[in-house]
């Protein structure tokens, strides 16, 4: 029985591998000039100064979940297109119509102006 | 679906659009059109079924109108189901057709009331519950219209409840109206406990089905049969207002006047008889339920007919009246004169609905003036209302040809027949009381001088809404006892007793119990006959001498006979008794020992334990529901846990 | 592939109706509350008579995951009505409130749509797509009011335990998946009888949790705490809907499943501690509800507690396990929705700014003040105390009886008892009606739509009452 999950655990080994190699090649190899923007913890993002439970503005939880809405998504299409040709019109018709549903809804989130940035 | 079943939608329909819509409709004619059209069309379909019934042969005159299941479940299945057969539509056509002359008076009579849509809303109300409580097919949906008529009764006695009222332990109309209500729950109460009987006996509330049983359940005349029609009794005594529960018709009098003569002469109080003759089978099983009725009726209606001799107020005397006619009804029942007291109970309708009705136009042209020693002479401002009274007193007083006299002197003449001759002395002199309190009455309103204030009253005829429904029920008092024309009158003079003929097939199983009197008692009948008419007439003529000068002579009657004065004009101090002897202890009892000692110490402390028990464990709950989510959430866990351990791993 | 396009017509319409068109109106137009509302209320309408229509079309559509007409279509009738009911009541409402925003509608109706899914549901999968519609939809609702600190509390609680459940209850779908390796009820069903599982540990314990995550959505004992807190701080309206439809839906979802998971007297060995560890539940919640509901001065508050009471009665008819007793369910469902509904919307109509007006006290003279919702909250209360000849009364007769007629006798008992216990409460609210003076002046009251509202839900309570029959001759189209 446990044969059969071989080619899984060659995975993660070859992952784990993988993963770890690059850490200590970078470690190893990058050059090391250290600045205070770049120690800081989030390098592009926020000034990590004051108080942790600072309001963050709403703007950036609309764009969260809409990234994530679209992104289940795609997934979502993956297996479909994969299986394209024997869902055939049904499959189609129905993909279509999940389209148009989600489209409709990026229509109102966009006109009532959850993605304006001011 | 028969068309049978509309008869009883059409009241409801009206009572359910005056009433959601009457504050909207403003127009009293509009309202007046919904609630007397209602009743028109009802009476329309009944007189349509009328006519096809009388296209059949005699057993066949009977439909049964089912409309729908109620409650199925299991044994217990009751049906909304009509009976219509010749007795259920006797009945109907006197509630619809009187109804609407009544409708129609209320019109007039109401007119400018602030309560004008009310009125009609609780009159349609009460239509639509009588309907169903005469045109049932078992006892279920006859006691619902029994209550249902009861409620609207109560709401129309107590109509005008901001008014005053006279009567013992009674200040206000709203008063009457409880004790009319308290009252006939003592009767109800009777009733109720009679069908829990039957029901478990037959299994069925079914009319037809329980009098098809009952001879071969119960053997006649065993204690059964007696315990539950003698139940049965004590509802119709309540309803039908006889000893000893006939204390409240007379306060009931505190309702207006449209509503007497519908609910508390033609109709309502008629019930009790209609539930005897509809189960005349019962009681004809059981001899001595059939004597008490014929004791109570015989004796209520000689007591109700000397009190009406005294009473001053026009309605009272009407009611008194009324009463003693149930009383009259019931005798003849009581004697298995089925057909003669249904009988009276039409020609009754007629001309007591005619009586009350002539009373309200009085009372309208004489500015609510009730007291009839306040009147007199009236005959000159209101020709029509006192050529209608005048023939609806003829008719109750026993006047030859007129209605009450056929139904009157057939009652007697079967209480002679059936009971004995003591019966027929005790209903002659009854019938010699009516006669005479119907003439002073009269005499002392409509004749004679003018004794009101001339200065602050101007007597005027009534509205034709209210004059013509007084004309077309003068016609019928005069002539609708030939519908039931005793035999050797009839013998005479070819015409032979229709209404025997219809009400025989109902009447032949109950008949079937009863003993039967053979031979030929034609000349027996002929003086007898003969012999109350004269008392009749001897009744009239010894109120027309006393009356006819005013009230100076009667005063001085009364003075000389004090004693007896003061104790009908205190209706044998019933009242009093009553309140003495039931209530009085009944208060004292309840004060004392049930509140005091039994509610206070030990319900108190039942009720008091069980609810601290409840509001300890509700205190406990509280502190569960804390409002705060995680222990919420702790609860749950724990209740996941253990709802997983017992399903998974009980055994 | 399989799907009957008749059939499906009341889903399709509802979900292209709002996903498709609704929100694309509502891109465009701007504070048309009006235009929203109607365009909503005729959704729902036309969606209610689709079901009507595919009432005896029975069937399986979207490859045998949902079901057509029969009881689901009787249910989409129920929710549909449900919900014109409450968006009539709810626009005078949230005007008062100075808060109605078109979007209110729009949830509305997707949680009506979810509640259909959950109704026609014959895929576990399905069910879960439609309690998360549905629940999704009531926790923003609850949180309407976004001023109100009790609001957004409500929706919060809501979220959170609800979530908590939800886990439990997909946990308990993956563990049934896992036990029978099928989703859809009729594979399911018959490995459950069969007993041919290999792990029915692991299948006693799927069914568990999804008991437990049903048990939630209809606020049953342990599980009904969030229920008082959530109805009491939501919108009046929305309380309303939540606690009708909200738990008519999550019964219709419970039905098929548990006559799929639990089949009383067949194969599995779980099945009886089930139905006993359920009829504890059912007991233990009547109890704690009108128990709690006595100790209330605060009528939403009474009504929230007496909605999980009726909760218990409800469960009665799962633990019999019987037609009769799921026809027992459907019947009080539709009477409890109609005099529930009637009740909060009355609480509604009487309602004043920040909570006000709401304690027992409030409601004194009411019959001198405002007679017909007087006489109306009476009828209401009569009713969902059992008294005949209303609605209520024979919901609760025929739930006795099924469970008396499954052995279940104690649990009448209790339920008997029980029910006496919540007359002291349901009357005790008419008797301060009608046998107190008012305090202070009362306050005029408009109830505009709501009064249409009123007059059907009363038309039911009466109707359902007088003529129970009416109902019950539809169940003989369900089986």
């Amino acid at each position: 029985m446990l044969v059969h999950y071989l080619p899984l655990i060659i995975m993660i080994a070859i992952g784990a591998i993988f993963g770890l190699t690059n850490i200590i090649m970078a470690e190893i190899l990058g050059p090391k000039r250290s600045t205070r923007a770049k120690l800081s913890t989030y390098e592009s993002g926020m000034e990590p100064v004051k108080s942790a439970r600072e309001r963050f503005t709403v703007k950036f939880y609309l764009v969260a979940m809409m990234f994530i809405l679209f992104d289940i998504e795609v997934v979502f299409m993956y297996p479909w297109a994969v299986q394209f040709k024997s869902l055939g019109m049904y499959g189609f018709t129905a993909m279509i119509l999940f389209m148009v549903l989600l489209f409709s809804g990026y229509l109102y989130v966009v006109k009532k102006g959850a993605l304006k940035w001011d | 679906m028969n068309s049978a079943a509309l008869i009883p939608l059409f009241p409801l329909l009206g009572f359910l659009v005056i009433g959601l819509f009457g504050k909207q409709l403003k127009s009293e004619r509009l309202i007046g059109i919904i609630g007397s059209g209602a009743i028109l069309a009802s009476f329309a379909i009944a007189v349509s079924i009328f006519f096809s019934f009388l296209g059949m042969p005699g057993e066949e005159r009977s439909m049964h109108v089912p409309v729908y299941t109620w409650i199925s479940t299991g044994a217990f299945t009751v049906n909304i189901a009509y009976q219509v057969d010749q007795l259920s539509l006797l009945f109907t056509l006197i509630i619809t057709g009187i109804g609407f002359l009544i409708h129609v008076y209320s019109i007039g009579y109401m007119h400018g009331d602030k309560s004008f849509s009310r009125f009609f809303a609780y009159l349609n109300l009460f239509v639509f519950m009588m309907l169903n409580l005469v045109l049932a097919d078992n006892f279920l949906l006859t006691f619902l219209g029994w209550e249902g008529v009861g409620l609207a009764s109560y709401l129309l006695i107590g109509f005008w409840y901001e008014r005053k009222f006279e009567g013992t332990g009674i200040v206000y109309t709203g008063d009457a109206a409880k004790k009319a209500f308290i009252v006939n729950r003592i009767g109800d109460f009777g009733v109720l406990i009679a069908m829990f009987i039957l029901f478990n006996t037959f299994g069925t509330l079914s009319y037809s089905e329980i009098a098809a049983q009952a001879p071969t359940v119960w053997a006649p005349g065993t204690a059964m049969v007696s315990v539950v029609t003698l139940l049965l009794f004590l509802g119709c005594t309540g309803k039908s207002a006889q000893i000893p529960l006939g204390i409240w018709l007379p306060d009931a009098m505190a309702g207006p006047t449209p509503v007497s003569a519908l609910i508390h002469a033609a109709t309502m109080v008629t019930s009790g008889i209609f539930l005897i003759a509809r189960n005349n089978v019962l009681f004809a099983m059981s001899p001595s339920t059939m004597a008490v009725v014929t004791g109570i009726g015989i004796t209520t209606a000689l007591i109700a007919g000397t009190i009406g001799i005294v009473q001053n107020d026009i309605k009272k005397v009407l009611a008194y009246s009324t009463v003693s006619q149930l009383g009259f009804m019931f005798t003849a029942l009581g004697v298995g004169a089925f057909t003669a007291g249904v009988f009276h109970v039409m020609t009754h309708a007629f001309f007591k609905a005619l009586l009350f009705l002539g009373s309200g136009s009085v009372i309208h042209g004489m500015h609510e003036q009730q007291d009839i020693q306040k009147m007199g002479g009236l005959k000159k401002y209101m020709p029509t209302t006192y050529k209608t009274f005048l023939i609806g007193t003829l008719a109750i007083s026993g006047i030859p040809f007129f209605s009450g006299f056929f139904s009157k002197d057939e009652i007697l003449w079967m209480g002679f027949l059936n009971g004995s001759p003591i019966l027929w002395g005790v209903g002659a002199v009854a019938a010699f009381t009516t006669a005479f309190y119907m003439w002073r009455l009269t005499s002392l309103t409509f004749l004679g001088e003018e004794r009101f204030d001339h200065h602050h009253v101007h007597p005027h005829e009534s509205p034709a809404t209210m004059t013509i429904p007084l004309i077309v029920l003068a016609v019928l008092s005069a002539f609708g006892g030939f519908l039931g024309v005793p035999h050797v009158i009839g013998h005479a003079l070819h015409i032979p007793n229709l209404l025997e003929g219809w009400l025989d097939p109902i009447f032949e199983r109950g008949m079937s119990f009863l003993p039967k009197h053979v031979g030929d008692h034609a000349m027996l009948e002929w003086g007898l006959m003969g012999a109350s008419t004269v008392i009749a007439i001897a009744g009239i003529m010894l109120a027309k001498s006393i009356y006819s000068k005013g009230t100076e002579r009667a005063e001085g009657i009364a003075a000389r006979m004090k004693g007896i004065y003061t104790l009908l004009w205190n209706k044998y101090y019933v009242d009093e008794v009553y309140n003495f002897a039931v209530i009085g202890p009944i208060l004292a009892v309840s004060r004392d020992f049930l509140w005091k000692i039994f509610d206070v110490k030990i319900i108190d402390g039942i009720v008091n334990g069980s609810a601290s028990t409840v509001g300890a464990g509700a205190a406990a709950l509280r502190k569960i529901q804390s409002g705060v989510a995680q222990n919420y959430a702790l609860l749950m866990m724990v209740g996941i846990i253990a709802f997983l351990a017992w399903v998974t791993l009980g055994r | 592939m399989g799907i009957d396009l008749f059939g499906s017509l009341p889903l399709v319409v509802i979900w292209l109706a709002l996903g498709g068109v609704g929100i694309v109106i509502q891109a465009f137009v701007r504070d048309n509350t009006r235009l929203v509302f109607g365009y909503y209320i005729s959704t729902l309408i036309a969606t209610g008579v689709l079901a009507a229509l595919t009432f005896g079309h029975t069937g399986l559509t979207f490859d045998g995951m949902v079901t057509m007409g029969g009881s689901g279509a009787f249910f989409d009738i129920l929710f549909c009505v449900t919900g014109i009911l409450t968006m009539l009541a709810a626009r005078p409402y949230l005007q008062r409130e100075d808060s109605e925003i078109d979007e209110f509608y729009t949830l509305l109706v997707s949680a009506v749509s979810g509640m259909m899914l959950m109704a026609h549901a014959n895929n576990l999968v399905v069910l879960f797509v439609g309690v998360e519609l549905m629940s999704i939809s009531f926790y923003v609702m609850a949180g309407f009011f976004r001023k109100s600190i009790r609001s957004i509390e409500a929706a919060l609680k809501y979220f959170l335990l609800g979530a908590f459940a939800t886990g439990f209850l997909v946990y308990g779908m993956a563990l049934v998946y896992g036990s029978t390796n099928a989703l859809d009820y009729a594979t399911i069903t018959s490995v459950v009888r069969a007993g041919t599982t290999p792990f029915p540990m692991l299948l006693a314990a799927g069914v568990t949790l999804m008991a437990v995550g049903l048990c939630f959505k209809i606020a049953a004992f342990p599980f009904h705490q969030w229920a008082p807190d959530v109805y009491q701080g939501s919108p009046t309206v929305v309380s309303a809907f939540m606690s009708t439809a909200g738990k008519a839906a999550a019964f219709s979802a419970f039905i098929p499943a548990f006559t799929m998971l639990m089949p009383v007297g067949a194969g599995a060995s779980y099945v009886m501690n089930m139905q006993l560890a359920l009829a504890v539940i059912a007991a233990v919640t009547m109890l704690v509800g009108n128990i709690s509901a006595v100790a209330q001065s605060n009528v939403k508050r009474m009504l929230a507690f007496s909605s999980v009471a009726h909760a218990g009665y409800l469960l009665m008819g799962i633990v019999s396990g019987t037609a009769a007793g799921h026809q027992a369910i459907v019947f009080y469902l539709t009477a409890y929705t109609f005099m529930q509904l009637g009740a909060f919307v009355i609480v509604s109509i009487l309602e004043r700014e920040n909570d006000g007006h709401l304690e027992f006290s409030d409601y004194a003279g009411l019959s001198k003040t405002h007679p017909v919702l007087a006489f109306l909250m009476a009828m209401f209360m009569f009713s969902l105390a059992g008294i005949p000849p209303f609605a209520g009364f024979f919901g609760k007769y025929m739930l006795f009886i099924a469970a008396i007629d499954s052995g279940f006798t104690w649990l009448t008992i209790i339920a008997v008892v029980s029910s006496v216990i919540s007359v002291y409460f349901y009357l005790g609210l008419v008797v301060k009606m009608y046998f107190s003076d008012p305090v202070g002046e009362g306050h005029a009251t408009n109830p505009g739509t709501a009064a249409l509202t009123l007059g059907v839900a009363a038309a039911f309570t009466v109707l359902l009452g007088v003529l129970p029959s009416v109902l019950q001759s539809m169940f003989t189209a369900f089986h």
